[in-house]
């Protein structure tokens, strides 16, 4: 479903700030897969996401979305094969509008917005049946601004967001890293629930290693750009934290950092 | 003292378009656009050069409309595809506008001293005084203006422009593109403002080059005092307090004035206003915070 060929990025390129960020990367994805990745500070998780989502573009390499070819593409084109939640849940909704404007914008994700009176009857039975089935009482607030919203309310409606059209893709970049842990809990059972019924192919950041081994069929481990750890299926499924932290001592030659926070979360 | 409040209700209906507009830009795209000094008389200019080349009045204020869509076209395109800040984009497109502005012109002022204008039509048609026809004109114009906004700002695209202004990171994860949002957002504010600037024109009888100066303080003045007095609850909420604040702004111009401040004043007295408005959160949380550490 995705296909990263040898991607290079590199930040501030000739300065005394130049970094790195991809090396050499080489990804893909099969259809359906939900993927953990994890990695310490400046591995090269979040840029991953965001080559994939064309927030800048990269310097080598190919990136393909279902065969398509879109490493050329801009942002907002390559949006109609994705769905993304941020770690800021600001980032994922319009603060100043309706829970039901920020949904109908999100029913037409990738669609070049017409002249049509956006909002509708219709429409609004439909957002209130998927609101009531998040149970997080959002459907009875449907015209009340997100930005009135709870942290961890924002993520769940930005979830249901990126999900409403189904997407080839679902990115998400440490979404829970920023709510309490109970929310944090709550919005990850939401993930877990959309992912499988839709069966979305789907690409998850987490510093929190156990949340990394919870989740998905697959886990991946960057580290200085590169993918330093891959593994998926029964083999996932027996792995420990204790498992990891050899696995990563080992790749990276004894001398990469493990920092609690990524033990912890 | 009745002509006079009718004919202070009136200016501010005239205003209020222009209001609206610069609305477009400050709140909805979150984007302080100075075009507005420059597109203001260039919807004037544009205006009494037809008008007094002998076309319709239809004619020329067409034409005012697609000026200033096209002035913040330029700023629209400076500021997305060059990547130059949104303010210094409007800067540079007012200052452009001041020659273009004299070349359509031919002069710094040109009169429309016996012109058929829109007022002296409406005057021709009813049988109203000047006053009247200029309340007449303007509740027209404000009202069509306003259901026009209404509508669009609630389509689909509409709904798109808002989102931009409240966060364009999220509006291109669902797929638009936001230079595009933000140069039509600026093209609808100019138009308005434009607009505006060929109603003053006909309704005061002459265009002036130098006639945009201060506009957008004017807009920014309305569009606070609006907010403040009649509140900010929807979007069609903000809209009619735009509009009554353009009114209130012309308000207290009238009284200060009669108060006996001296017009030449009058703009310093405005940004004071204005300054003050925009200071007001600060000078709250001033007020609160020490009030808190006691």
């Amino acid at each position: 479903m995705l296909k990263m060929e040898h991607v290079y990025k590199t930040f501030f390129p000739g300065t005394i700030n130049e970094k790195k960020a991809l090396v050499d990367l080489n990804l893909e994805l099969e259809d359906g897969d939900f993927v953990t990745m994890i990695g310490g500070n400046g591995a090269g998780k979040s840029t991953t996401l965001n080559a994939v989502a064309g927030v800048w573009p990269v310097d080598k390499g190919r990136i393909l979305i279902d065969g398509i070819d879109v490493t050329h593409q801009p942002e907002h084109k390559r949006a109609r094969y994705i769905g993304r939640v941020f770690q800021d849940p600001m980032l994922g909704t319009a603060g100043g509008m309706m829970i039901e404007e920020n949904l109908d914008i999100a029913s037409r994700r990738g669609e070049f917005p017409g002249l049509r009176w956006s909002m509708s009857e219709e429409k609004h039975e439909k957002f209130y049946r998927m609101l009531k089935e998040l149970d997080l009482g959002l459907e009875d607030r449907m015209t009340s601004k997100v930005g009135v919203l709870s942290g961890g309310q924002r993520q769940a409606l930005t979830l249901l967001m990126a999900t409403l059209r189904k997407p080839k893709l679902l990115l998400l970049d440490e979404h829970t890293a920023a709510l309490d842990p109970k929310t944090a809990e709550k919005v990850l059972g939401l993930t877990r629930t959309i992912v499988e019924r839709d069966a979305l192919t789907t690409l998850m950041i987490t510093h929190n290693m156990r949340d990394a081994l919870r989740f998905g069929n697959r886990l991946i481990m960057m580290h200085e750009g590169r993918i330093l750890i891959d593994v998926r299926g029964g083999e996932k499924q027996k792995l420990t934290i204790r498992d990891l932290l050899a696995m990563f001592e080992k790749a990276s030659g004894g001398e990469g950092d493990v920092s609690d926070k990524m033990l912890l979360g | 003292m009745l002509n006079l409040a009718v004919s202070t209700v009136a200016q501010g209906l005239l205003w209020a378009i222009l209001a609206l507009g610069v609305y477009v830009t400050f709140r909805v795209l979150d984007l302080a656009d100075l075009t507005c000094e420059g597109s203001f008389p260039l919807g004037a200019a544009t205006a009494a050069a037809f008008l007094a080349g002998g076309h319709s009045i239809a004619t020329a204020v067409l034409a005012a409309a697609v000026a200033g869509m096209l002035a913040g076209a330029v700023t629209g395109l400076l500021t997305t595809k060059m990547k130059i800040p949104a303010l210094l984009a409007g800067i540079l497109t007012m200052i452009a506008l001041y020659s273009v502005n004299l070349r359509i012109m031919g002069k710094a002022n040109l009169s429309l001293l016996g012109v058929p204008t829109v007022f002296v039509k409406i005057q021709g048609l009813t049988g109203l005084n000047h006053t009247y026809t200029t309340l007449v004109a303007g509740l027209a114009a404000v009202l069509a203006v306003g259901f026009l906004m209404y509508w669009f700002f609630g389509t689909e695209i509409g709904a798109a422009i808002r989102a931009t202004g409240f966060n364009q990171q999220m509006i291109r994860a669902q797929g638009v593109n936001t230079d595009m949002t933000v140069i039509l957002g600026l093209v609808i504010s100019n138009c308005l403002i434009a607009l505006s600037g060929a109603m003053i024109a006909q309704n005061n009888g002459f265009a002036d080059v130098g006639m945009g100066v201060g506009t957008i303080v004017i807009g920014l003045a309305s569009v606070i005092i609006g907010e403040v007095l009649f509140g900010t609850r929807s979007f069609s909420n903000c809209m009619v307090s735009v509009v009554l604040g353009s009114v209130a702004y012309r308000i207290v111009i009238a009284v200060v004035l009669q108060l006996g401040m001296p017009p030449n004043d009058l703009k310093l007295f405005t940004s004071i206003l204005v300054a003050l408005a925009l200071a007001m959160p600060m000078i709250q949380a001033k007020f609160k915070g020490r009030k808190v550490s006691r």
